[in-house]
């Protein structure tokens, strides 16, 4: 009887502390995303369009842009400019190639005083270690599949 | 009209990831990770080679486009070297922006210090 009644109670409270917990602005996160997210996408067109002009299909200029992108992702985090874009866009400054660049950069810079070979070189792939491992897996197995399905990948 | 759908397509995609981050207990990389896988299995079934031909750089600056690269260059590397290619393929059609990367990232993180 009595365990019955501690965990009405423990749940109970468990109850109350969640309606008191402050809710996450979810609406205005999505909002900011969308925002933030396009306009990188946006800048990332104009960088496309811009080599698409000296004679390169879309497809050859998705990779020079990926460059461009990454680099100014770099040099923004560098002059603590993207942490503000990250801060308000939340994913929206963190899903596209800027926002990858930045958290390769960002833990770089802060462990650097860990020294040049455990500090700077290990902390560049904190989040990039992780992409590459299952984005590159998950590649392999999607490649394998379509390869045993039709012969080709 | 390919730069009205790059923002949309862009900016719909990071309002996932936002929701994803937001409505489940992850931290930003998980939703990156899982982005990437979600590239790189949309991008098999072809479904992201359509978003890339609408968006343009709204569909291959999001993560999600890494993945779709990843499995195209793969496809692409089977057609010459064969079975080889299944390992060769990824990487290659990455390398220069996972150069990049490096490369970039090294030299910010060597010049620059932290501001706080």
């Amino acid at each position: 009887m009595a365990d019955q009644e501690n965990t009405q109670r423990v749940r109970a409270y468990q109850e109350l502390v969640k309606s008191r917990r402050p809710s996450k602005p979810i609406l205005k996160n999505v909002i900011y995303a969308f925002f933030v997210g396009g306009a990188i996408c946006e800048v990332g067109q104009w960088i496309q369009w811009g080599f698409m002009q000296n004679g390169m299909t879309a497809k050859e200029a998705t990779s020079p842009t990926t460059v461009v992108l990454i680099g100014l992702g770099a040099l923004l985090t560098g002059l603590g400019w993207y942490d503000k874009v990250v801060k308000h866009g939340g994913m929206g400054g963190t899903l596209p190639i800027t926002g990858f660049s930045n958290a390769m950069v960002a833990p770089a810079m802060e462990f650097r005083s860990e020294g040049l070979v455990l500090g700077v070189g290990a902390k560049l792939f904190t989040v990039a270690g992780p992409v590459l491992v299952y984005g590159l897996s998950a590649a392999f197995v999607v490649g394998l599949c379509r390869y045993l399905l039709t012969g080709v990948a | 009209m390919i730069f009205l759908w790059a923002f949309l397509v862009g900016g719909v995609m990071c309002v996932l990831a936002q929701l994803v981050l937001d409505l489940f207990p992850v931290t930003p990389a998980h939703v990156l990770v899982l982005f990437v896988v979600l590239g790189a299995v949309l991008g098999g079934v072809g479904l992201y080679g359509k978003l890339v031909t609408l968006a343009g750089a709204g569909a291959s600056v999001p993560l999600p486009g890494f993945g779709y690269t990843l499995v195209t260059g793969i496809g692409e590397a089977v057609k010459v070297k064969g079975i080889l290619g299944l390992l060769t393929g990824g990487l290659t059609a990455a390398a220069g922006g996972i150069k990049a990367a490096v490369l970039f990232g090294l030299f910010a993180a060597l010049v620059f210090k932290p501001k706080a």
